[in-house]
């Protein structure tokens, strides 16, 4: 831990981060959208705790913050699911450009 | 009677006006029968006061001096477009005036009564009546204008109640076609006259006649002068510019008035009723272009050159009429093409006033006068004649001098008062535009002197042809229906064939009146009344200079009645000696196809169709192009509300990027 | 010469990166799910890295055994694992590459300027500090300043919102029920 510098492992989230958008600017099912999301996630959590230990490390904020992160996440994933399941079930389909119209 | 009493005269155009509103407005359906007595009373009114103004102004109008003046009433001011210059809706009192006056209302009464009997049972009825009244209106207003712009909207308005007079028969193809032609070369003429309102309004600043000859007329101060601008007196292309000014108003009236070369119009217009070709086309509106120049007869006087141009188109296209009427078959194309005859008789007549010689304008009112007369009898006896004969062609009628007395004597009489014989009407005023015309050009008077011979040569033998030729009492068949679609001109009366038998009181009625109208009417003595300045002039009686007239008609009625009273062969020898002369003549001179060569192939596809051209593929495409260039921006931005989220997701992204460099980079 | 966590770091974060890629750009649905789980797991070793081994066990626990897993259901439920994604088109594929590495660019030189202070230079009595699950869990329920009960409540409210409202939206009705 002392030799890696605190940028560093912001570049990695960073990186992380800018592939999960990737992954959901290109990715046509909904659950692989849906993976990228929680990709992005990921990355934010890294950050959080990587500026715990290295600016705060007698603080525990960053921490907690990663916990609730965690805790929505997946509440969030569960409620996306059920989404694309209904969806999957209206359209016959979990291409995100088949629902490009609103309800009419 | 004072001068504010002669506001009566408004009543005259006003009355067959009022006739014109409430025919187009119910004559369809609630006067229906009624149509035909309601617009002859108007019109007989106006008749009277038309009349009774026209004996106290001449029996007792005259001034101090004995010269009759000119004198506005109803003075309305109209459109202004500066001090002093304004259209007026004025009406003058003025000898020629209230002559015209007469003439119109008279014979427009006359063919009001004809009609009564030779459009009955005709579907539009009412209708006819309205435009007769509409025509009545407007040749009322042109005569009594005091203002040329005025005058020019009621020509106009003539040219328009023509056009809808012409092609009454609006279902027949070639009735619509010879309206909208007369329309159209008329209207071509009307620009030229235009465009000389304007040349001499703007030297002068006013509209007015009186205003008009007196700043322009020998002597005068034209405002431009005034102004040190190269104006009346000033000079274009080698002529004055009044010049040009009259001389495009001459183009105008020479387009109304069927002159050459602007004459195309006046034998397809015979498509109209008979009754309206006698009203229209013999004594009233071909004359207006007379009456123009006679209106501005001391500016014209003055202008040596228009002078010289508006005699010679005069005289040529008396001749050439007179040509033409020698080989046609149709009885209303040779009465036509007698009238344009005629016209450029008054027209040259007027054109003889440059070498200080005025007895040419008291001529030319003459015989404007007696003509409008014995040319409307021609017109209402043929219309007898067609009636009874259900055909146009000459060769359809003959030996119908038993069957048809009363139209008999009175065709006679006409016939011999336009050959100029004594002591009918026409002798008198042609002999004195003959001798008008001696002084000034002894071309042009030999010229007329040979038309005139010519003119009683094919009078006589439209006359042979009709009612001698052939044994009285061949039966003329009632050609009827089968008969109508050869490329003749069908016969052109509405009235189904119910009138086999004698013809109505309505119909001779009028062909007594005009017949004696004809006889008496040369004795007046016009000069009396009717001079360019208002005083009296003196005349002088038939002399010996009468006799060269008077012995080329007697020559060509004799020749006439040696080839057609009899039925026989040397006509048709005649014609193959001519051969070439004889065809061409027949054809017109080919005039007709000249105009339609260059319209067609010129006019439409030189510039017609570029023009058409531009305007689909230019001016069109420019709209066009604006329109597909705006929906191309639309689709190539509707992308933007794809519906896809990623899309979305993707221009968020975009746009947060963008803030982000905003606020930070640039803001900072 | 680097020390050995240095390295370590940098395999982890390598294997998170190339496996999080490989997951966006899998042609097969399946595939992508375990690499997923693998950049989550790759995750979660660096929270050990970094000694915080309750956030890696919750990681483990949660992401991987729960939403991965969660994930691979979903995916069996819509008859998709088996058949080859279409792949992106190719000017949105391009569009997104670009825009993302602007982003990633942008971001890189706002990180470089910013000057992240505090950065203890390591002291190893504070870096060892206690952070045990005891702490953590304390400091959850606490009420006082630094206490978390609060949103700890509110999560578990979330939590059960989010329980109904799944099985709400994915209920299947019966055709002949109301």
């Amino acid at each position: 831990m002392n030799q890696v510098p605190l940028i560093h492992i912001l570049f990695v989230s960073t990186a992380l981060f800018f592939i999960g958008m990737y992954g959901l600017f290109t990715r046509r099912n909904m659950i692989m959208m849906l993976m990228s999301v929680e990709l992005i996630l990921n990355s934010v959590n890294i950050n959080f705790v990587a500026f715990n230990k290295y600016l705060y490390p007698e603080k525990l904020e960053g921490v907690f913050f990663t916990l609730f992160i965690i805790a929505i996440a997946a509440a969030e994933a569960a409620v996306a699911i059920a989404i694309i399941i209904n969806l999957y079930r209206n359209l016959r389909s979990i291409d995100v450009e088949t629902a490009d119209e609103m309800k009419f | 009677m004072p001068n504010a009493a002669y506001l009566i005269i408004v009543l005259v155009p006003l009355l067959p006006l009022l006739g014109f509103v409430i025919l187009g407005l119910f004559g369809r359906k609630v006067v229906k029968n009624y149509s035909g007595g309601l617009g002859t009373a108007l019109v007989f009114f106006s008749t009277c006061i038309a009349m009774w103004v026209g004996y106290d102004y001449f029996a007792t109008g005259a001034g101090p001096d004995g010269a009759y003046h000119a004198f506005k009433v109803l003075n309305i001011h109209w459109l202004s477009f500066g001090p002093g210059f304004s259209i007026d809706m004025d009406l003058l009192v003025d000898p020629i005036s209230v002559m015209m006056a007469v003439v119109v209302s008279f014979i427009s009464l006359m063919v009001h009564i004809f009609s009564l009997g030779y459009m009955k049972g005709e579907q539009r009825y009412g209708t006819y009546y309205a435009y007769l009244g509409l025509f009545t209106f407007s040749m009322l207003g042109l005569v009594l204008s005091a203002n040329i712009f005025e005058m020019y909207i009621f020509w106009e308005l003539v040219g328009c109640s023509s056009y809808l007079l012409i092609g009454f028969y609006y279902d027949r193809p070639s009735a619509v076609a010879a309206a909208k032609k007369a329309f159209v070369v008329t209207r071509f003429a009307d620009l030229g006259f235009l465009i000389g309102i304007l040349i001499l309004s703007f030297q002068t600043k006013t509209l007015g006649f009186g205003e008009l000859i007196q700043m322009l007329g020998p002597g005068g101060q034209s405002i431009a002068d005034g102004l040190g601008v190269p104006g009346a007196r000033g000079v274009f292309l080698g002529f004055p510019v009044v010049s040009w000014g009259l001389a495009l108003i001459f183009v105008g009236g020479a387009g109304k008035s069927a002159l050459f070369p602007l004459h195309v119009w006046l034998p397809d217009a015979m498509e109209g009723p008979t009754p309206v070709s006698a009203l229209i086309h013999a004594a009233t509106m071909v004359v207006a272009g007379v009456y123009l120049v006679a209106r501005l007869y001391i500016l014209y006087a003055n202008a040596v050159d228009v002078s010289q141009l508006i005699l010679y188109v005069g005289v040529f296209s008396a001749f050439l009429a007179a040509l033409i009427a020698c080989t046609q078959s149709d009885i209303k194309r040779i009465l036509a093409y007698s009238t344009m005859s005629q016209i450029g008789y008054m027209m040259f007549a007027l054109g003889t006033g440059s070498s200080g010689n005025t007895s040419g304008y008291t001529a030319s009112m003459f015989h404007l006068f007696t003509h409008a007369f014995f040319k409307a009898l021609l017109f209402l006896c043929a219309g007898v004649i067609i009636h009874r004969v259900h055909s146009n062609e000459m060769k359809d009628m003959g030996g119908l001098r038993k069957q048809l007395p009363l139209t008999h004597v009175c065709f006679l009489i006409a016939c011999l008062a336009i050959s100029g014989i004594p002591p009918f009407s026409g002798f008198f005023s042609k002999e004195e535009i003959l001798s008008a015309a001696w002084p000034t050009n002894k071309f042009v008077y030999g010229l007329g002197l040979f038309t005139s011979g010519l003119t009683a040569f094919y009078m006589f033998r439209l006359y042979f042809s009709v009612f001698w030729r052939r044994a009285p009492g061949i039966a003329t068949s009632h050609h009827g229906a089968t008969q109508l679609n050869h490329g003749a001109i069908a016969p052109n009366h509405g009235a189904t064939a119910a009138h086999h038998g004698s013809t109505p009181l309505s119909m001779r009625l009028p062909l007594v009146i005009l017949a004696v109208c004809t006889v008496f009417t040369g004795f007046i003595p016009f000069s009396h009344y009717i001079t360019f300045d208002g005083r009296p002039g003196e005349t002088v009686g038939p002399g010996l200079n009468a006799i060269p007239p008077v012995a080329t008609a007697l020559l060509g009625i004799g020749m006439a009645a040696w080839l057609y009273k009899k039925e026989n062969s040397r006509p048709q020898q005649a014609a193959e000696a001519f051969r070439g002369l004889y065809s061409f003549a027949r054809h017109k001179f080919y005039i007709d196809e000249v105009y339609l060569f260059v319209t067609k192939k010129i006019i439409f596809n030189g510039i017609g169709r570029p023009a058409a051209w531009i305007d689909k593929h230019i001016v069109d495409g420019l709209m066009n192009g604006l329109a597909k260039g705006t929906a191309a921006v639309s689709a190539s931005i509707k992308g933007f509300q794809s519906g896809k989220v990623q899309d979305y997701a993707w221009f968020f992204f975009i746009g947060i990027a963008g803030l982000t460099v905003l606020f930070i980079y640039i803001y900072t | 010469m680097m020390s050995a966590s240095a390295v370590v770091f940098y395999m982890l974060s390598a294997f998170i990166l190339v496996t999080g890629l490989l997951a966006v750009t899998s042609g097969n649905i399946f595939r992508s799910a375990i690499w997923l789980l693998f950049s989550l797991t790759g995750i979660a070793g660096l929270y050990f890295w970094l000694d915080l081994q309750f956030i890696a066990a919750v990681q483990i626990v949660v992401y991987v055994g729960g939403i991965v897993v969660l994930i691979i259901f979903s995916i069996f439920l819509t008859q998709q694992s088996g058949k080859a994604l279409p792949p992106p088109r190719r000017r949105r594929a391009v569009l997104s590459a670009l825009a993302v590495c602007m982003g990633f660019a942008l971001t890189c030189l706002m990180l470089r300027q910013g000057s992240f202070t505090r950065v203890v230079s390591m002291r190893e009595d504070v870096l060892t500090a206690d952070m045990g699950v005891d702490v953590i869990g304390a400091q959850l329920l606490s009420t006082t300043r630094h206490g978390y009960v609060l949103p700890f409540e509110v999560i578990s409210i979330l939590l059960l919102a989010a329980m109904i409202g799944c099985i709400v939206i994915a209920i299947k009705v019966k055709p002949g029920d109301k």
